[in-house]
């Protein structure tokens, strides 16, 4: 490995490296603005510019390979007096309007031009101009402030897959737009505004108010997808202001959704904040004793066998908990935490979980999907897969609806016939997945929520075994979950007991009048028509479905008001925390149990969240290991029923409106309403 | 140079003929199997020897065709000024500008243009001329000049570049190339260096 003396001091880097990244690796900070270790170097803002001893001019080290026996210099008066004439170049068309711009205070050429700027100005012209560009309802553009890093165009094109940005004209008149200012159409298009060194891309919705200094940092998990994404969110008093990403190379690296970026506007409307109880048909205001009161009422006159509670997508383990603490200590057996009828968590926790971990996309050489459309269950895990397929050497096969995916992939046919060929190796992509070193599968809901999910997932989970899918050393059977909550209620077992009815068995009960009392904890996916006479105690966050239909409404907290534990798709175990308070006098859910629990005379053994947890980890030891994968096995494929030729129906179909927060706001409203416009010539000033 | 924006008024489709098809078809061999993205600048080109031109429609067949995306064709079609992005008449007037033309007398040749034709980058009524202001086209020897479609006109005045743009609207032929008699680039009169002869013993 090539040797570079840095300032001197010598380190040794990969032969690949390039003298930036050398830089780095000897501890000296290196200024830039196009340089992005995710994406492809352009070498085009030349602010990196160190010197190279026997290099006749100074260097853009983010594009300089590096040599043996380098020697750089960085903190010279040559290196300083370089990177302010690039500065003023950078400062000659940019407008200075920093007191107007969003990007203030936490702006990349802001910071930069203290240390490399220069307090006047040599250049008498008029600045350019440059006209804003529509780019949706995601993104505002200042175009004036663009200084042409190209970061955005890069990212679109090469991470989130959908060259739809791009650098029009030439030198002064460069311009950066999409194709006729048409809307982004990618779903990880928010991610441009973090890239963005200026002000140029800043967020819509977010725009105007608030200062980064002002607000409180909290770093959390996101719950809009089952991924389990690291966020920072970002709040002022009560109120959430933004959602940022966290890195974190196994689970998101540094990007996030759309959805998880700009579902804050959710969390302020349609919220539950005070109790209510159903009177003469209506809904009205209570007090929690009120509220409570009426539930003790119906659970004494009701038999254990006639009470069922549903767990909704967005609940955390702890209130999955105590629910069904509760529900047991009442003999209540009928429980489900799968909302969408998903035929799975009965066999072990290798049968439901991602058991190769979202990281070792880049380690599989061959990948079938069966019955997903990951770009919209999962979009950052979607770009985690593009990124495995640029490498080369990756075939991607589909069975289920034929979707873009940002990657060409092979598609193979619709439904179970189609997995029975490359079952018994009739199909020429069984072929590719034996000779690959480390295939891998990607199972969607939409291959399990069917009526004979249990019979494709042990057949393929046979299949799996026997092509060396699962093997020594390797694990790539995945199943895609689109439900933060759903491996942890699995994990928990939140599950039908004893003849008990599962979410089909619950609503077919309830309608049929067989059901007199189910307790919804935030279930707003299920057809709420369907719950028939039974009373209904809804507890969660949002007005939604469930809420409509409620005859008590239990005021919770969202995801962003509470500390909780998620378990993502992966099995890995991560705690959310609370950056503001719920509004009203909606409370922990957790604790609206606990405090049932004493009305309805069974005390739940815990008073505080720390009680809860300690015997939630007793009950389930490995939820106490956090942010780490741990294996599982795969259980045995016993093969149970036979598989249905319907095909596969993918389990998201509207991006947007996934859950009740999603369906609160206003920004994820527009942004459906633009994806689902078929006229091809929107431009994003829809809505 | 300006900033360059696609017509406000498009065509609503654009086909390649027969031919050009064909031409396209070569032109994308040249290249190996996934790299066909490589034939866009001879592609746009011949779409602009087709309709004088280069439209959005003709923007999104060519991205078809080479399996690209829009924007990437629209970024090379606005970079090069080579592609003319608005229509042009029947005889393109390109007029050099640059130092040794203007000192040479391109500002008449200007007065010309605006007198026969009229505005720069307008075609005129009947179609058949527009003409915009260009930088040097190599041919400094023999300015003042102009470029229509293909050919160079050199040596010229404001009269005889005035009977050029009637001649070509009034269909009749003119002669490309240096306007007055002498030949190429040659010398304008008798030679001025390199007189003496030159002989075995090399020159006087």
């Amino acid at each position: 490995m090539p040797k570079v003396t840095v300032d001197g001091i010598e380190v040794e880097v990969d032969a690949s490296a390039t003298v930036l990244q050398a830089c780095e690796q000897a501890g000296a900070e290196i200024p830039r603005f196009c340089y992005h270790e995710r994406l492809s170097i352009a070498g085009n803002c030349r602010m990196c510019l160190v010197e190279v001893e026997r290099a006749p001019k100074p260097v853009a080290s983010c594009a300089q390979p590096v040599n043996d026996g380098m020697v750089v210099h960085t903190k010279t008066e040559a290196v300083k007096r370089a990177r302010e004439g690039v500065m003023e170049f950078l400062l000659i068309n940019h407008p200075l309007d920093c007191p107007i711009c969003d990007q203030g205070g936490e702006c990349d050429l802001q910071d930069q031009a203290m240390g490399y700027g220069i307090d006047s100005n040599r250049y008498g012209e008029n600045k350019r101009a440059v006209e804003d560009k529509d780019m949706g309802p995601l993104i505002s553009t200042t175009m004036t402030r663009c200084i042409h890093c190209t970061r955005c165009v890069r990212f679109i094109t090469e991470v989130s897959g959908v060259p739809e940005l791009g650098a029009t004209g030439r030198g002064e008149d460069m311009e950066i737009t999409t194709y006729l200012e048409k809307a982004l159409s990618s779903e990880l298009q928010g991610n441009v505004i973090d890239l963005c060194p200026v002000g140029a891309l800043t967020s819509k919705p977010y725009a105007f108010t608030a200062r980064p200094w002002e607000l409180k940092k909290t770093e959390t998990i996101d719950v809009m997808d089952a991924m389990g994404s690291n966020i920072r969110v970002d709040s002022r008093g009560r109120e959430v202001m933004r959602v940022m990403p966290r890195v974190n190379e196994a689970i998101n690296e540094e990007w996030i959704s759309d959805k998880t970026r700009f579902i804050w506007d959710g969390l302020k409307t349609q919220r539950l904040d005070r109790p209510y109880v159903r009177e003469d048909g209506k809904l009205r205001v209570a007090t929690w004793d009120e509220a409570f009161e009426k539930i003790a009422e119906k659970v004494a006159s009701t038999t254990p066998d006639k009470m069922a509670a549903i767990a909704g997508d967005l609940a955390d383990v702890e209130s999955m908990k105590a629910l069904k603490d509760l529900m047991v200590s009442l003999g209540v057996t009928n429980l489900d935490c799968r909302q969408d009828g998903a035929k799975i968590g009965t066999a072990g926790r290798g049968s439901y979980i991602f058991n190769s971990g979202i990281e070792a996309i880049e380690e599989a050489d061959a990948l079938l999907v069966i019955g997903s459309n990951p770009r919209l269950e999962a979009p950052v895990l979607n770009a985690r897969i593009r990124k495995q397929w640029t490498k080369g050497g990756f075939p991607i096969g589909v069975i289920g609806e034929d979707a873009d995916l940002t990657y060409p992939t092979d598609y193979l046919g619709a439904g179970t016939d189609t997995l029975k060929q490359i079952i018994d190796g009739s199909h020429p992509f069984a072929r590719v997945m034996d000779v690959a070193e480390n295939p891998m599968i990607i199972m969607g809901q939409g291959a399990l929520t069917r009526e004979d999910g249990e019979a494709v997932l042990s057949a393929t989970i046979a299949y799996a075994k026997s092509a060396g899918v699962i093997k020594d050393g390797w694990n790539g059977f995945n199943v895609l979950h689109t439900a933060a909550a759903r491996v942890g209620g699995l994990d928990l077992g939140f599950l039908p007991g004893e003849e008990g009815r599962d979410t089909q068995g619950i609503l077919d009960g309830a309608s049929a009048g067989a059901l007199d009392l189910v307790f919804l904890l935030g279930a707003d996916e299920i057809e709420t028509k369907y719950l028939g006479n039974a009373f209904v105690v809804y507890q969660g966050t949002h007005g939604d479905a469930g809420a409509h239909r409620a005859d008590v409404i239990l005021p919770g907290a969202a995801y962003t008001e509470k500390s909780g534990l998620y378990v993502n798709t992966e099995g890995r175990v991560q705690m959310a925390k609370r950056a503001a308070f719920p509004p009203g006098d909606a409370r922990e859910d957790w604790a609206i149990l606990r405090a049932l629990s004493a009305t309805l005379g069974k005390v739940l053994p815990y008073d505080s969240l720390r009680d809860l947890r300690a015997a939630l980890y007793e009950e389930v030891p490995h939820l106490a290991t956090l942010d780490e994968l741990t294996s599982a096995d795969v259980p045995e494929g016993a093969a149970t029923g036979t598989m249905a030729a319907t095909p596969f129906s993918n389990a998201i179909k509207d991006f947007y409106m996934t859950n009740p927060i999603a369906r609160a706001s206003k920004v994820m409203a527009d942004c459906a309403a633009l994806a689902n416009d078929t006229d091809k010539g929107a431009t994003g000033t829809h809505g | 140079m300006s900033v360059r924006r696609l017509d406000a008024n498009q065509p609503d489709s654009f086909e390649f003929t027969p031919e050009n098809i064909e031409w396209s078809k070569k032109q994308m061999e040249k290249y190996p199997e996934g790299r066909q993205a490589s034939a866009v600048i001879p592609m746009l080109w011949q779409a602009q020897k087709q309709e004088g031109w280069v439209s959005e429609p003709a923007i999104e067949v060519i991205a078809d065709m080479l399996g690209m995306a829009k924007i990437r064709v629209l970024e090379v079609a606005t970079f090069y000024t080579m592609f003319n992005l608005s229509p042009v008449g029947k005889h393109f007037v390109q007029l050099c500008g640059t130092t040794p033309c203007w000192l040479r007398g391109a500002d008449d040749l200007k007065d010309v243009c605006r007198k026969h034709i009229g505005d720069p980058n307008t075609v005129s009524d009947d179609g058949q001329l527009s003409w915009m202001e260009v930088e040097c086209l190599g041919a400094c020897s023999n300015a003042p000049m102009v470029q229509i479609n293909d050919d160079y006109y050199e040596d010229l005045t404001a009269e005889n570049f005035a009977q050029i743009l009637e001649d070509l609207r009034a269909g009749r032929e003119v002669k490309p190339g240096p306007q007055t008699d002498r030949k190429g680039s040659e010398p304008l009169g008798t030679l001025t260096s390199l007189t003496t002869p030159i002989t075995a013993e090399g020159a006087e």
